[in-house]
């Protein structure tokens, strides 16, 4: 996927023009958030549950290898593959190799943030392969060439004209804006789809040591047509992903609805052991496992070690004053909001995603509902100070805390230059009690007045005040 | 309750210093009406948050022992900012264990108060509920929960529940209460439109609740969202909860003109 990121603030500037997208972030503002607080108050542990889902990931993440060896072994037990995938490329690579093997034509595929992340699409279109994207929102997405903006409501961007309008050019049928008809109009088109793939891919939300099993979390079912129709299943997940055992994937299953979308549990759980075997129903052939690394390796042992705790359950963002704003697309790659924050510039460089730590008043909104206790607004602090010590930061701002902190390194000098600058503003101000532009506070001023100062420093009329209590 | 009459260090924070005294001098009017002996020790600064969200960790540290060595010997810090007190809690984390000033950090952080919650939580209502009753507000106030105060340090009711002693006035929550101004220190100038966003959306709730007072307890989301009502020509005021728990409320809101001082320059 081409990366944007750089360009952060005039795709912002252009969403917070863009009166449909308002609109459309409007309803997400209303929508998650306030269930997830309902489905919180209903579960006086939520708390505690917290605590243990950041004590198991963190027991995981220093146990990784021998958690990711076991799950191996296990997959290889159960007659499937497992594939080991250094970089998004290598990824590509393996799941391609895969399709030609199965002289697959089309492939359908839940939904993924990793085949995002690695762009998996793209690439297997350019090798005549084609992918069909098969949650609603990704379809959908597929059609118009547009890319998720959240991740787990992949078109919460859009409104229903554009549904309409993209399903009306692409399926040649009537205009409709009835969600119902919408509904089962993509129901037809992919059922066919479905049925003709030779290969589907999907995602894991967990992947379960103990037993070698994966598991995607869906709300329409259209995971397990996914993964059972085809010949050929392929899971393509990361690394961060495993747990323990059954049991502990249900711990992060309940913490995942709840902090997602607000239900107790998502509608459709379904597990994957394998291929079929002997007396199955149903099931894939054959069944292969691609584990994806793409740089969260190297985040093992240090302080964004933290972040692969993530269950990817959008908390963050849904409660973020900045994604609420801007929406995801701006944020210019795969991951947005806070979680993107901290995750982008590990994928893409510091240089290129530097602007988004940057993006973040710190309010720590996120950290208080990350269902992991993500310490974000301290991550994404790790990435300014990456910057500042690599000379990436812009140098008005290398310039303006070099300047600052020269004073504030002297106290006395600093309570003389004070001084001037609060004369100096009540000057500017003049009888109005606050100023309406002044010359370097183009950044305040051009939004808001400034309140102009009372007059004196604290420090100046304190010590006055100090003086004429002595002197009697 | 501590002892009858604990030496407090003002942390006077930089904000308050330079746009609003006011606020300073209200704070030491509280803590001394609480039964405190406060000073405000002469070489304290600024508490590093520009430098700490640039990045810049070693000018950072430099403030901090800058602070520390300020702070030495009192029983209490106290600040009317729970941004600036959240940064001191921050502290232990600029050194590493082995350096003395670890340890004195982290009794640095152990001894620092938000005055709201110093008041509250530490001092007990009851040295200063008399003096709280004897005041008088007649207007309708919406309390903004600032962000570092709120999650960092638990600032929700405190504030609130002295409010409350004072005869005549109301609160009128504003929805969102908790959802951040848009401030965020550089971010309001680095990122200007999305934080001017974050502010107009904030403005609409403070409209909407109906009040004719907005208060809280940090300075630079006051001026931030005082700047903003200012700037849409609406007449809510903007104060720092301290002014009116100290009865200074005769002094011009934030952002207000104010003829006599300016007359005088
Ligand atoms: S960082 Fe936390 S809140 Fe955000 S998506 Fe990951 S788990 Fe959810």
């Amino acid at each position: 996927m081409q990366i944007n990121t750089p360009f952060f603030k005039e795709r912002a500037h252009d969403a917070m023009e863009d009166k449909n997208l308002q609109r459309a972030l409007g309803n997400l503002k209303a929508g998650f958030p306030e269930k997830r607080a309902i489905a919180v108050s209903r579960m006086p542990e939520f708390e505690e549950l917290r605590n243990q889902g950041r004590d198991l990931k963190n027991h995981v993440m220093e146990n990784l290898d021998l958690y990711l060896e076991q799950f191996e072994a296990k997959v290889i037990e159960n007659g499937g593959h497992v594939h080991w995938a250094r970089t998004s490329e290598d990824a590509n690579k393996i799941i391609l190799d895969i399709c030609k093997q199965e002289n697959a034509k089309t492939v359908t595929k839940g939904k993924s943030m990793v085949t995002e992340e690695i762009g998996l699409n793209d690439y297997l279109e350019q090798n005549g392969v084609q992918p069909v994207e098969t949650d609603l929102g990704e379809y959908i997405l597929q059609l118009r060439g547009d890319h998720p903006s959240h991740i787990i409501a992949p078109a919460i961007h859009l409104n229903l004209d554009d549904v309409a309008e993209a399903f009306h050019e692409h399926h040649k049928r009537p205009k409709s804006d009835d969600p119902a008809v919408l509904m089962q109009e993509a129901r037809e088109v992919l059922r066919d789809k479905f049925v003709a793939a030779d290969v589907g891919i999907t995602g894991a939300n967990f992947c379960v040591a103990e037993t070698g099993s994966t598991i995607i979390v869906t709300n329409e079912g259209n995971g397990d047509l996914t993964q059972t129709l085809p010949k050929t299943h392929i899971v393509v997940t990361s690394i961060e992903k495993v747990v323990p055992t059954l049991e502990d994937m249900t711990l992060f299953l309940r913490l995942l609805a709840r902090s997602a979308t607000g239900q107790e549990f998502t509608v459709y759980n379904t597990l994957s052991s394998g291929p079929r075997r002997e007396g199955d129903q149903d099931g894939p052939e054959n069944f292969h496992v691609v584990l994806v690394d793409n740089g969260r390796s190297e985040m093992v042992g240090t302080e964004l070690q933290d972040m692969l705790r993530c269950i990817r359950c959008s908390a963050c963002m849904n409660h973020c004053p900045v994604y609420g704003a801007v929406g995801g697309h701006s944020y210019g790659w795969v991951y947005p909001g806070p979680m993107g924050s901290v995750l982008t510039p590990q994928m893409i460089g510091i240089e290129k995603g530097g602007m988004l730590p940057n993006a973040s008043t710190f309010c720590g909104k996120c950290e208080s509902v990350c269902p992991v206790k993500i310490p974000l607004p301290k991550l994404m602090r790790h990435w300014r100070e990456d910057e500042f010590e690599k000379h990436l930061s812009p140098k008005a701002v290398r310039y303006g805390i070099a300047g600052w902190a020269f004073l504030a390194k002297r106290p006395v000098l600093y309570k003389t230059y004070t001084r001037m600058a609060t004369w100096f503003m009540k000057r500017w101000a003049g009888k109005k009690g606050k100023i309406e532009k002044m010359p370097l506070a183009g950044g305040w001023t051009d939004w808001r007045d400034m309140p102009a100062p009372q007059g004196k420093t604290f420090m100046q009329s304190w010590k006055e005040q100090q003086k004429a209590g002595e002197q009697p | 309750m501590p002892n009858t009459s604990p030496r407090v260090g003002l942390f006077v924070t930089c904000l308050a210093d330079m746009f609003r005294p006011t606020v300073a001098f209200a704070t030491v009017k509280l803590l001394e009406q609480a039964g405190c002996t406060v000073e405000v020790p002469e070489r304290q600064t600024c508490c590093g948050q520009p430098a700490f969200n640039s990045g810049d960790r070693k000018t950072t540290a430099d403030i901090a022992r800058q602070t520390i060595d300020a702070f030495d010997g009192y029983e209490y810090v106290v600040g009317p900012s729970g941004s600036c007190i959240g940064m001191l809690h921050q502290y232990p984390d600029l050194f590493i264990s082995t350096d003395p000033y670890f340890a004195r950090a982290t009794e640095l952080a152990a001894k620092s108060h938000e005055i709201t919650s110093f008041l509250f939580d530490v001092m007990g209502l009851e040295t200063l509920q008399e003096k709280l009753n004897q005041l008088r507000f007649d207007g309708t106030v919406t309390y903004h929960d600032s962000c570092a105060g709120l999650r960092e340090l638990g600032v929700k009711d405190q504030p609130r529940k002295l409010l409350q002693q004072v005869e005549g006035l109301s609160i009128n929550e504003m929805e969102e209460a908790e959802t951040c101004c848009g401030f965020g220190g550089t971010f309001c100038v680095k990122y200007p439109e999305i934080s001017n966003r974050m502010v107009s959306n904030k403005t609409d709730n403070i409209s909407n609740s109906g009040a004719n007072t907005l208060l809280g307890g940090d300075l630079g989301c006051l001026l931030n969202m005082a700047g903003k009502l200012k700037r849409e020509g609406k007449s809510i005021e903007a104060r720092h909860v301290v002014e009116v728990l100290a009865g200074m409320t005769d002094i011009p809101a934030i952002g207000e003109a104010d003829y006599d001082l300016a007359s005088q320059l």
